[in-house]
């Protein structure tokens, strides 16, 4: 069976996470998944800027400070830069050098996280700017509270996966599980744009 | 197939035998301009449909008739055709067409019915040119404010036939819709947002019917939707200009019995409820609309009905003031009353006597 | 793993079901499954039509009706008619492009689950008390209104088992874009392949907008945010607007498949190709498409605007277009054919009038100013009944007829089948031409009773006594099915004889691997073109090998377990609008999430590669597996 086969640097094909009938599944399920979640997001949205500054106490204006957010944006892009990394050590049969990379991105995503709580934490602290205050507040930590759920469940995946392959080493049937985290964490990136475009940039301007 | 066919033909008859419709409600008896546009449209577009459907059924037949299997054909293996790119064309082209054809009367009596500049016109002496009523729909009940001639009343809606009336539609608590089906197509009454439209009352149409119309509540809006009813007198415009100044006068009419003298004192106060807290019992009302929490009674002794529905009679009105629950249930007033008779008696008799014109 | 088959005891039988990754057998707890759902929502039809029968009849409180008629929606929507969708294209769609099984089999077994407990826990209402009673379409304003825990059943249900289906879609379409045999290419797939897989694509994109928006309808209700609440900046028409974009495809989702098996069927009957194919196919696309945007035809009387309304008026009308050249491809498939009268042929007759009659009221409701005197009467109740019934209902029976045989091997009794479908019919037409008139004559929908006097009595009555008859028609197929199961005569490979695609060429329940060697695929309609060179089985597009299967799991089942009893918890949490929140709650909701993703956890960790059949035992199995040697 081709998943179980010892490879080297020089047999191991170019696309690993194509190599197998059930990576290439995967490939192209999680494609649509994403598809899927692109359409949640969009709705979620929709749902902001319809709700933005609705019932409210403290306008966007007054409640976003770009510093902080600016620095989140840096991390997570930056963690994006990173998987790409493991993704082209995994190409290239790097074991280790991915699991690196992998756990570096780690590392950024859940500063992200840290950082992402900490802000929730002064919206509700200093503003009174609750879950349930306003339909703004509502829209707006839906919003980014599922972006923020998606980079937890993130980085409990790629943990997992870096955990559960740590002593067996890469082959064709964990390469694909490790793209497609990427796949998703990259995901997770250009979610994070949109959300610093619209709701953190366009707050401040509007 | 042909069994099809003839009961599609059976309905057709039952339903002629039936009656169709009554002319206070059908939208197939229009009795106004935008309802007798839309049945115009209805009757268009049903005889088109009828056209196709006549096609379809005459090709289903013919296929049916002509090229079932028969005996001694079971192993006949007729000819694989692929297609025809000359007839997918063709019934391709013609929908198209009767859509174009369709599309136009569509959209232009879409920004027709939509037009309502009219609302904010004025004459030379800077008067409002058309009568404006702003509907409140709430659970369950219906009021009417004619914000330029600042009256309020509610549950029959009176109007001026042969003349555009403008409507602003709201709700106070869940949605609902406006709709008099005789009249014109119905509107949502939003809890977001105020909706604008107009209908016109057909002074010959409106006589034909009794000079009143059935409105419904077309949106669910909980238990007592199916009895969310109001009605519409339409009456000609010298009529309903007497109606507005006896509304205007805004006071009360002299009570001619003691029990109805009784039956006001309960009503403002008794050991149970405030009624007039909630209602009001003359036609201009000040309070801001979220406290007029129910029905304005200026005019209850000419209502049509009683609680939107029921026949308009004194036991009814007893029973209604008793047991509202039972006949509109998740109603907002109150569940039940504890009223003795005498004390009921004394309120329908006042509420009966609540009448600012003969 | 031998598919030798023996008497097993029930226990067994339960636990191979249980965890189950096969289609065929997924396809079985999906018929079992819907069709529970199916004669519940049924029973609530009949409920309905019982309380309408005459004016202010009193037969159930208002209440109690609006919750029926609620229910009786969302079942049949969601629980009857896509699930029984999910059971034909799970038995069929596989066999159809010579694949082994689909693409996930955990994630299929998974999405039924999730349906399954979804389902359970929606109708769980009727027991602890208060069912939903706001609509199908659960309107925001009256669903924060509505008291008691009932619109709480509504959205956890509605969520859980609309990942069900979300995770079902996705699987079709890797499916269908990965599993084909050689040769299969996109143009020579089979219509009922063609139709799941634009069905498909539309759940993926028509689900996230419910689950967004049943989120907020279920933070509002059990965390009190204020998405929906007015006063507190909240818009009420967001709810419609997102209830709408999905469940407008959600209406494709269910007559595209549909199409494809009435497609299936006609050509089988009249032993002949599907004329047009490709239009057929391009048809398909197209309705899936514009099925995307006209969801405000729906919110023509909410108050859009002139400009908005015009453009969904024309939108909609446009959508008559490609269902037109789908009518006519099935009429011209006919013509010329040797047209063979089955009972799964009769639905396909039945069919053709019943739906240009739902798809032209469909156009009239197009038709934005006239919609305003229709929309929310009984003509529109008539018009999606006409569609839905017409349509898919008719589809449903039609499609379990047609592949009863390929699903379980025996033929249903075509006599009792004829019967089933003349009751049927006819009371369909009773029950539903009539309402068309009701809203003519100004009654609303969604109306516990109705007064005497205005002209009401007689037309619902009428149609009081079609339902019964629709009723009576399904108790006789029932009886059937248990007729034909008792009886236990098992058919051979191609019962109907006219059989065209691959799955025809399998035994009648094809063996567990299906395909002994994966098929080539020389043109459409494979199987045909084998028979027609006097071919006995499909041409092998391989050597006979190995063959890898996937492993039984129970974990599909503890994931959905999970996500219900997590759902108790949400609903008596302490915030929970209603007010009774329990102190057990918190604890149940962590407890049931922590069986979900602990579960996932442990699939992800532990390495499951299935099993390989090796090839010698294939050769000494007794069963062909569709090749002809």
């Amino acid at each position: 069976m081709m998943a179980e086969e010892k490879y080297t640097p020089q047999t191991w094909p170019a696309d690993p996470e194509k190599q197998t009938l059930e990576g290439r599944n995967k490939f192209i399920g999680f494609w649509l998944f994403l598809g899927g979640e692109t359409v949640l997001f969009a709705s979620l949205f929709a749902t902001y800027l319809a709700l933005k500054n609705k019932g409210t106490h403290v306008t966007t204006n007054e409640l976003f400070s770009l510093p902080l957010v600016f620095v989140m944006t840096m991390l997570l892009l930056t963690s994006s830069l990173t998987s790409v990394y493991a993704i082209y050590h995994m190409k290239n049969f790097h074991f280790k050098k991915m699991q690196f990379w992998f756990f570096i991105t780690v590392l950024l995503g859940a500063t992200f996280l840290a950082l992402e709580i900490y802000e929730f934490y002064h919206y509700v602290h200093e503003f009174d700017f609750g879950f349930t205050s306003s339909a703004f507040s509502g829209a707006y930590y839906t919003l980014v509270g599922t972006h923020g759920a998606h980079v937890l469940f993130g980085l409990g995946w790629i943990t997992a996966l870096i955990i559960r392959n740590a002593k067996r080493g890469l082959s064709l049937y964990n390469a694909p599980k490790y793209y497609v985290a990427s796949l998703y964490w990259h995901f997770i990136d250009v979610v994070w744009v949109f959300i610093f475009t619209v709701v953190y940039l366009l707050g401040k301007v509007g | 197939m042909k069994k099809w066919i003839l009961f599609i033909f059976i309905f057709f008859s039952a339903l002629i035998t039936t009656g169709c419709g009554k002319p206070f409600l059908s939208t197939l008896q229009p009795a106004g301009e935008v309802a007798e546009k839309q049945y115009n449209l209805f009757l268009l577009s049903f005889s088109v449909m009828a056209i196709v459907i006549l096609v379809v059924v005459t090709i289903y037949v013919i296929v049916l008739v002509r090229f079932r299997r028969k005996k001694g054909d079971e192993n006949k293996i007729p000819k694989q055709v692929a297609g025809s790119h000359k007839l997918e064309v063709i019934w391709t082209a013609i929908p198209i067409l009767i859509i174009i054809g369709l599309s136009i009367p569509t959209v232009y009596l879409t920004f027709y019915f939509g037009d309502v500049k009219g609302m904010e016109r004025v004459d030379e002496q800077g008067d409002p040119k058309h009568l404006v009523v702003n509907v409140r729909a709430n659970l369950y009940w219906w009021e009417f404010e004619y914000p330029d001639l600042g009256i309020i009343t509610s549950q029959d809606l009176v109007v001026p036939t042969g003349e555009r009336i403008y409507f602003n539609l709201k709700a106070s608590d869940v949605k609902h819709s406006f709709w008099v089906p005789s009249i014109g197509g119905k509107m949502d009454t939003n809890t977001d947002n105020l909706n604008t439209f107009y209908l016109e009352f057909d002074p010959e149409k409106s006589d034909e019917a009794g000079n009143i119309f059935y409105g419904k509540c077309a949106e669910l809006c909980g238990p007592s939707h199916a009895y969310m009813d109001f009605k519409v007198k339409a009456i000609s415009r010298d009529e309903f200009d007497r109606w507005v100044l006896a509304m205007q006068k805004n006071e009360e009419p002299e009570l001619a019995s003691e029990l109805a003298v009784k039956g006001k004192q309960l009503f403002e106060e008794n050991d149970q409820f405030s009624c007039i807290s909630c209602h009001a019992t003359t036609a201009r009302d000040d309070r801001p609309e979220a406290t007029r929490l129910g029905p304005n009674l200026a005019d209850f002794g000419n209502r049509t009905r009683v609680a939107g529905y029921l026949e308009f009679t004194k036991e009814n009105i007893k029973n209604w003031i008793q047991h509202p629950e039972e006949y509109k249930p998740g109603n907002l007033m109150y569940e039940k009353a504890d009223f003795t008779d005498e004390e009921l008696e004394a309120l329908a008799e006042y509420l009966m006597s609540l009448k600012v014109q003969e | 793993m031998s598919s030798i088959a023996e008497k097993r005891s029930v226990g067994a039988v339960l636990w191979e079901y249980l965890t189950t990754v096969d289609h065929k057998k997924i396809a079985h707890l999906y018929l079992f499954g819907g069709g529970f759902f199916f004669l519940l929502g049924g029973i609530e039809a009949l409920l309905i039509r019982i309380q309408l029968l005459k004016p202010q009849f009193g037969f159930m409180s208002e209440e109690t009706f609006n919750e029926m008629f609620t229910m009786h929606g969302t079942t049949m929507i969601f629980l009857a008619a896509m699930p029984l969708l999910f059971a034909l294209m799970n038995a069929v769609v596989p066999l159809q492009i010579g694949a082994r099984d689909v693409a996930f089999p955990f994630l299929n077994s998974l999405g039924f689950w999730l349906f399954f407990f979804g389902g359970v826990f929606l109708n769980l209402a009727w027991i602890f008390g208060d069912a939903p009673d706001a609509g199908w379409t659960s309107y925001a304003s009256l669903s924060l209104f509505s008291e008691g825990h009932g619109i709480d059943y509504y959205t956890l249900g509605l969520q859980i088992s609309g990942f069900g289906t979300l995770i079902s879609g996705i699987n079709f379409l890797v499916t269908i874009i990965n599993m084909r045999a050689p040769g299969m290419t996109f143009m020579r797939m089979p219509m009922l392949t063609w139709t799941t897989f634009i069905a498909s694509s539309l759940i993926l994109f028509a689900f996230p907008p419910l689950t967004a928006s049943i989120f907020f309808l279920m933070f509002d209700r059990l965390f009190t945010t204020n998405f929906f609440d007015v006063t507190a900046g909240g818009n009420t028409i967001i709810w419609e607007h997102f209830f709408w974009i999905f469940g407008h495809p959600e209406v494709y989702i269910l007559i595209l498949p549909s199409f494809g098996i009435f497609s299936e069927i006609i050509s089988t009957f009249s032993r002949k190709r599907l004329f047009g194919y490709s239009s057929m196919v391009f048809a398909t696309i197209l309705i899936g498409f514009l099925g995307f945007m006209v969801w405000a035809h729906h919110m023509f009387t909410t108050g859009l605007g002139n400009v908005a309304n015009a453009i969904f008026a024309v939108a909609t009308m446009a959508i008559a277009v490609p269902t037109g050249i789908k009518i006519f491809n099935w009429l011209l498939t006919m013509w010329g054919g040797s047209i063979k009268i089955t009972v799964p042929m009769l639905y396909a007759l039945g069919f053709i009038p019943s739906f240009v009659i739902g798809g032209v009221t469909g156009v009239m409701q197009g038709i934005a100013p006239l919609d305003y005197q229709l929309h929310d009467t009984y003509f529109i109740v008539a018009h999606f009944h006409y569609v839905i019934v017409g349509g898919v209902v008719f589809a449903l029976l039609a499609g379990a007829h047609f592949y009863w045989p390929k699903m379980f091997g025996t033929m249903l009794s075509e006599r009792l089948g004829y019967i089933t479908f003349v009751l049927f019919f006819i009371g369909f037409h009773l029950t539903f031409f009539i309402q068309h008139f009701l809203g003519l004559w100004g009654m609303p929908r969604r109306v516990a009773t109705f007064l005497s006097g205005q002209g009401l009595d007689m037309g619902n009555f009428i149609s009081s006594i079609g339902a019964f008859m629709m009723g009576i028609a399904i108790v006789i197929m029932l009886v059937n099915i248990v007729i034909t199961t008792v009886k236990n005569q098992k058919v051979g490979n191609d019962p109907w004889e006219d059989g065209r695609t691959m799955e025809w060429a399998l035994e009648s329940p094809p063996v567990y691997y299906n395909f002994k060697q994966t098929p080539f695929v020389r043109g459409i309609d494979t199987y045909w073109i084998e028979k027609m060179e006097g071919n006995k089985g499909l041409t092998p597009a391989e050597p006979l090998d190995d063959i890898h299967m996937p492993n039984n799991t129970i974990m599909p089942v503890i994931i959905s377990l999970g996500l219900f009893i997590a759902a108790f918890g949400m609903m008596y949490n302490p915030m929970n609008q209603v007010g009774d929140g329990k102190p057990w709650a918190i604890p149940v909701l962590i407890i049931g999430l922590c069986i979900t993703f602990g579960t996932m956890l442990i699939r992800s960790i532990k390495d499951d590669h299935g099993y390989h059949i090796p090839k010698e035992e294939l050769m000494n199995d007794k069963h062909k597996g569709g090749i002809a040697s």
